[in-house]
This record gives structure tokens, C-alpha cells and sequence, in this order.
């Protein structure tokens, strides 16, 4: 009996590594960028994560994979979707009813749970990418800002300017036209974090405490707050919002174990 | 938890004679394009296929063709090409695949059976039973080979057949004939119509049966396999090739039931499968479930061929009412219980809706269907996205996914 456990998260944009003692405490964690060979990423992200930890491979039994790139990672010994590490991982720190919204590089998810932890129901964003991490980098790369200072920018600003297509591409036109007309980056900014949280809400109907997850989230809490405006239920970002897929993959692995 | 393990699909042993079935059919079709006799007529799928045969035609499918474009993946190439000349990316994709696969002289036939073509048509007899599509999709054949373009318009999102339908109806069918008779050169011959009628009855019980066992657990048969032995109930309805298919099929399905022979080994979950096949990703998708131990056992759309109104007594009114009972046709709250038996009589546990993107007609996810299921029935659903032929509105990960975690939602609540 192996006293740690471990979960990889394979996502399209970062892949994520958690390593949780018996207890269900988090002693390791580690993400990185997943790149184009996701076999290497899962390999290099469990490695660092088990170096940030002190810990040697013998000490963890199973490792739980999950994410787009979930059957990349040969050292798991199950993998299982994200839909359901999400679900698990948001339970560890909030009990259900909860409604899961993860908002990842390349899609959305609205996971639902009733008052035991089971799933009612799930969603994921159609095959357009419009609201997902992938649309902020796009407008970040447009508008020549770096990615990091979005959140900052759309806090502060004194306004928003309303964008109306769903379309990355067309919301990439309607924004120069507005830089065009003059409108304030700021503002701009704020106006596409809006359309991110027109898109979710489009997905699925906000019940329960509702649960924030996702790279998009941990670097981007101003969302929340847009959120809230939205929703009388309450809104709620777990630690760690990024590493919850992995968490709940290692919770996974520990069960079996 | 759900883990994916390779396992194999079992053969059903009458498939083989199934593709000698098509392939003469297809034969048939060609010599008598190239003989110029008999006339070949192009029908609908649920067209008013059981007239065109006892006025003496070759009957000829295109959404049949449609769908072999979609299934040997031919159709995402040749869409563009249709799309070009104006026909959207947002209509029916058997149309555009169709029309694009002419229009560049390509045809699934080639390959299958050695058919260099399509089989240019004499007549183009339609039903808008499935949809408006039908009508434009024959409307560029006809415009393009200056022949009769024909169609009965079927009521729409009907809740009771009520006796004005199928008057009205029955006149639109028996409207047809001098046209028909002109044509192909024969009379009408009451006779002969009563008689295809009764092989299309037959063919039809013999469907439903087919169907029906897949209601037994475990299921002998998977809806991978009904969307392969539903063929000679499209193509074929009418003519005894397709009730003799039945006949040595049925048995076979029996055997396995009476002697718990499952399609798929170890089944756990059975699911109704509600909208269109995807027919470029049939395998991969059949592979996915088989590893998930997970058997669609009932659909809407391979039930589509039971016509359990035919009668030939009444040939013209019970057609009209055959063509018009249909699950396609209906209103939301005949839909909805129309699934709601199918889904008890299987023992289901999850109901994918496919929405496919070019085919409204054909999904039923869009007004609200799946979340009231979900209430009513209290079991999981998924909506996938995607289409029946046109794979670019196809996202690969996405829908594997999705049905990954659907199987482990279904297998939490074991």
C-alpha cells in the first residue's frame, strides 16, 4: 500500500501534475505547457512535480490520467475524462449540490452534481472555441497586450465596450473597429470578458453554488466577479482553480489504491 | 470507472448475402439506364416507393447514395463543390455531398460495385415527408436533365393523423399516376400496386421484428449493425428480394436471443440513440462503444422503415397513412412518447441526441426535447454535435469525450 497518488492532466494548452497524500492533501503539484508531444509533456510535468515535492516514483501507487491528451500518459494506469476529475476535484473542497464551470484552453464545461457528489448532467462547449481560453489569447495577441495583464485591465477599467458576434474570428474584426472608433483598451478588454461570460452562460442554466475552475479562472478571477453579476447563486473559485482536473484524477487514484 | 479494452463486434452471418442484394440492385439500376428500359424513377427515401414499382420502375434512392458518400467519406471532399454553386453549408449535407459528388462525376458505386455513375433518372418522385430538402435536391436534377419532377407535400409536426390528412394525401399519391403512366409506358394496375403493397407490409413487419430484438438483454444486435441491415428495407421495400432477406435474417437474431448471444460481450449500458447517423465515423464510433461495453440498442432513425399501416385493401389511403404515421412528421409531444415506450421496452439507461447540424429535420434536441426527458424519465442524456455527412461540422475529440464521460455517468449510477 502506497501512502501518495497521483493525477496528470493532459490539457490542450497546459498539462498539470498533482501528487496527494493518503490524507487527500496536496504535496506536489506542477504545470506546464503541454505543447505538441503530449507523451513528453505528461513525462516532464510528473518529473518536476515529483521534484517539487522531494518525492520519489516508488513512493506513489497509481496515477489517474485525464484531459485532452489523457491516453498520452503511459505511467497511468486508468485515465478518465475531465468531466468527471473536474467534478471530482471540485467536491474535495465543496460539498454538492454544485454546478462546475471550467473554462479551459480549448473548451467550457458545465458539470452538474447533486447533493452526493453524483453527476446530473453535463455540458461542453459546441466545436467553436468562442469563450474559451484560446479566444483570449487570440484578443490578447490582437490587441498586442500580454496575456497576464488582461484581468488587471478589464478590473480597472471605467467602462465596457459591448461586443456583439460569438465568433472568434468576427470578434477580432468588431474589436479593431472599436480601437478604430477610438474606444479605450481598457474598456475593450472588459467588453471580452463579458462575451467569455455570455458564452458560458449560453452553455447551461447556473444552479447550485456554482464552481470556477480552469487555467482561464486562476489567472483571470475579474470573471468571477462578472459572473456574479449574472447569477443570485453563489460563486466560488477553489483553490488552485488550474490543478482541480489533476486533483481530482489523484483522488481518483487513490480510491482504487 | 470506464477504461477502454478492445473487443470485437460480432458478424452476422446474413450480411453476405445482403451485399449480393445491393450489389444486384445497383446492376439492375445501371443496365437499365444503359438499356434505357425499364424506366428508372428517383424516390425519397420514404417516398411513395410501392407506386413507382407496380407502374413497372427501377427505383433508384439518392439518399441512400447520400449516405454511402458519407460513409466512405467522400462527402466532406465533394460538399464544397455544391457549396460553390449555392447550395449552403447549412442545408441538408446528403444534398450538397450529392449534388457536389455529380457535379465533379464521382460516385461511391464505382468503387462498391464497378457503377460508373448514377443512374440518370426518368422521373424524380419525392415526399416531404423528411423534409424540404428533398424537393430542392431533386429540383437540380430535374432542372438538370429536363425530366418530370413530381412530389407529394406531406402536413407537418402533426399531433393525431387525422381522415383530412390522409385524403388529401391519398389524392396527392393517385394525382401521380398519369404522369407516371406517361412516363414509364405502362397503365396503372390496381392489382399489381395491392400486390407490391403486401410485400412491403411484409417487409416491414419483418423490420419491426428485427428491431424488436434488440430489446432483449443482452441485445443481439446493435444499431451499428441496424444501420447496415435496414438497407433492403430502404431499398428494396416492395420487391420479395427484401422480405426473403428478413426471413433469413430474423432467425438468426432469434438464435442469438434465445441463447443469450450478445453483439457486444459483457454489455452494461444500453442506449437509444435519437437523430441521424454520422456516417464518416460509424466505425470509430462502433469501436468506442464496443470498448465501453456500451450497446446502442434502439434509434428513431432505423425506425424510420416500419410501416405498419399498409394495407392493400385500402393501398392509396393506407400508403398515405403509412407515409404519414411517421415519428418525423409528428409533434413534439408524439415524439416524446413515441421515445418514451421505445426507451422502457429496451430497458435504456442514456439517450444520445445527435444534432446534426445540417439536418433540423432529423434532430430533436433543439426545442428543449433532451432536458424534459431528463425530467420526465430521470435519465441521462448528451447531445452530440455534429452531421450526417458533412464532417467538418465534426469535432473528433470532442464527441469521443463526450461519450467517454457519458459511459462513466452511467456507470456512476449503477
Amino acid at each position: 500500500m502506497h501512502n501518495l497518488a497521483g493525477g496528470v492532466d493532459v490539457g490542450s494548452c497546459t498539462t498539470k501534475a498533482v501528487i496527494i497524500d493518503c490524507e487527500h492533501r496536496i504535496v506536489a503539484s506542477h504545470v506546464t505547457y503541454s505543447g505538441t508531444d503530449f507523451e513528453c509533456a505528461s513525462r516532464e510535468t510528473w518529473d518536476k512535480c515529483l521534484k517539487a515535492g522531494g518525492i520519489t516514483q516508488s513512493e506513489v501507487g497509481r496515477v489517474v490520467s485525464t484531459g485532452y491528451g489523457r491516453n498520452s500518459v503511459p505511467f497511468a494506469s486508468v485515465h478518465l475524462t475531465e468531466i468527471s476529475c473536474h467534478g471530482r476535484g471540485c467536491l474535495h473542497f465543496l460539498p454538492g449540490p454544485i454546478t462546475v464551470v471550467d473554462i479551459g484552453g480549448q473548451d467550457n464545461k458545465i458539470i452538474k452534481l447533486d447533493e452526493r457528489g453524483l453527476r446530473v448532467s453535463f455540458k461542453m462547449n459546441r466545436k467553436c472555441a468562442a469563450g474559451t481560453g484560446a479566444f483570449l489569447e487570440e484578443m490578447a495577441l490582437r490587441l498586442r497586450l500580454p496575456i497576464e495583464k488582461l484581468d488587471d485591465l478589464a478590473r480597472t477599467a471605467d467602462g465596457e465596450v459591448p461586443l456583439g458576434s460569438y465568433c472568434t474570428v468576427f470578434s477580432a474584426t468588431e474589436v479593431l473597429e472599436k480601437i478604430k472608433a477610438g474606444h479605450p483598451i481598457d474598456r475593450i478588454v472588459r467588453g471580452l470578458f463579458r462575451s467569455v461570460v455570455k458564452r458560458v452562460l449560453e452553455m447551461d442554466t447556473l444552479t447550485d453554488t456554482v464552481v470556477l475552475t480552469g487555467g482561464v479562472i486562476e489567472h483571470n478571477h475579474f470573471l468571477a466577479d462578472l459572473i456574479r453579476e449574472h447569477t443570485s447563486t453563489p460563486v466560488r473559485i477553489p483553490p488552485h482553480p488550474q490543478i482541480i482536473g489533476a486533483l481530482g484524477a489523484a483522488l481518483y487514484a487513490l480510491e482504487v489504491e | 470507472m470506464a477504461s477502454l479494452e478492445k473487443t470485437d463486434r460480432k458478424t452476422i452471418a446474413a450480411a453476405s448475402k445482403m451485399k449480393k442484394l445491393l450489389a444486384g440492385h445497383f446492376e439492375a439500376l445501371d443496365k437499365a439506364k444503359k438499356e434505357g428500359t425499364p424506366k428508372v424513377a428517383w424516390c425519397t427515401s420514404v417516398g411513395p416507393a410501392e407506386l413507382l414499382h407496380a407502374m413497372g420502375f427501377v427505383v433508384y434512392y439518392p439518399e441512400n447514395h447520400g449516405a454511402l458518400l458519407g460513409a466512405t467519406r467522400m462527402a466532406t471532399d465533394v460538399i464544397p463543390i455544391a457549396n460553390a454553386v449555392g447550395y449552403s453549408p447549412d442545408i441538408c449535407s446528403y444534398l450538397t455531398s450529392d449534388v457536389g459528388a455529380y457535379l465533379k462525376g464521382l460516385t461511391p458505386l464505382t468503387k462498391a460495385y464497378g457503377i460508373q455513375s448514377i443512374p440518370k433518372a426518368d422521373v424524380l418522385v419525392y415526399n416531404t415527408n423528411q423534409c424540404r430538402d428533398v424537393q430542392d435536391w431533386f429540383a437540380f436534377y430535374a432542372r438538370e436533365w429536363k425530366v418530370p419532377l413530381i412530389g407529394i407535400h406531406t402536413h407537418r409536426n402533426i399531433k393525431a393523423v387525422e381522415d383530412y390528412h390522409i385524403t388529401d394525401l391519398s389524392e396527392q399519391i393517385q394525382a401521380m399516376v398519369p404522369i407516371l403512366e406517361e412516363v414509364s409506358g405502362n397503365r396503372f394496375d390496381m392489382d399489381r400496386f395491392r400486390e407490391v403493397l403486401g410485400l412491403s407490409l411484409e417487409c416491414t413487419k419483418l423490420w419491426r421484428q428485427v428491431l424488436e430484438c434488440g430489446a432483449a438483454k443482452p441485445a443481439p444486435l446493435t444499431f451499428f449493425d441496424a444501420t447496415v441491415h435496414m438497407a433492403p428495407a430502404v431499398v428494396l421495400r416492395g420487391l420479395q428480394e427484401a422480405v426473403d432477406y428478413y426471413k433469413l435474417l430474423l432467425p438468426e437474431l432469434k438464435e442469438r436471443v434465445k441463447n443469450g448471444i450478445a453483439a457486444i460481450d459483457g454489455e452494461r449500458h444500453r442506449i437509444y440513440w435519437d437523430g441521424m447517423p454520422i456516417w464518416g465515423k460509424l466505425k470509430d464510433l462502433s469501436t468506442q462503444f464496443l470498448s465501453l461495453k456500451t450497446n446502442i440498442v434502439a434509434s428513431t432513425y432505423c425506425n424510420s422503415w416500419i410501416f405498419d399501416a399498409f394495407d392493400p385493401k385500402t393501398p392509396f389511403e393506407s400508403m398515405a397513412r403509412a407515409y404519414t404515421e411517421l415519428f418525423i412528421v409528428r409533434d413534439e409531444s408524439y415524439k416524446e412518447a413515441y421515445m418514451d415506450a421505445w426507451i422502457k421496452n429496451f430497458s435504456v439507461d442514456g439517450v444520445i441526441f445527435h444534432d446534426a447540424r445540417t439536418c433540423p429535420n432529423n434532430s430533436n434536441s433543439r426545442y428543449g426535447m433532451p432536458q424534459r426527458m431528463n425530467d420526465r424519465l430521470g435519465l441521462p442524456v448528451l447531445v452530440l454535435n455534429g452531421d450526417l455527412n458533412d464532417l467538418r461540422c465534426y469535432s473528433e475529440e470532442q464527441t469521443r469525450t463526450n461519450i467517454e464521460a457519458f459511459i462513466e455517468q452511467l456507470e456512476e449510477r449503477r
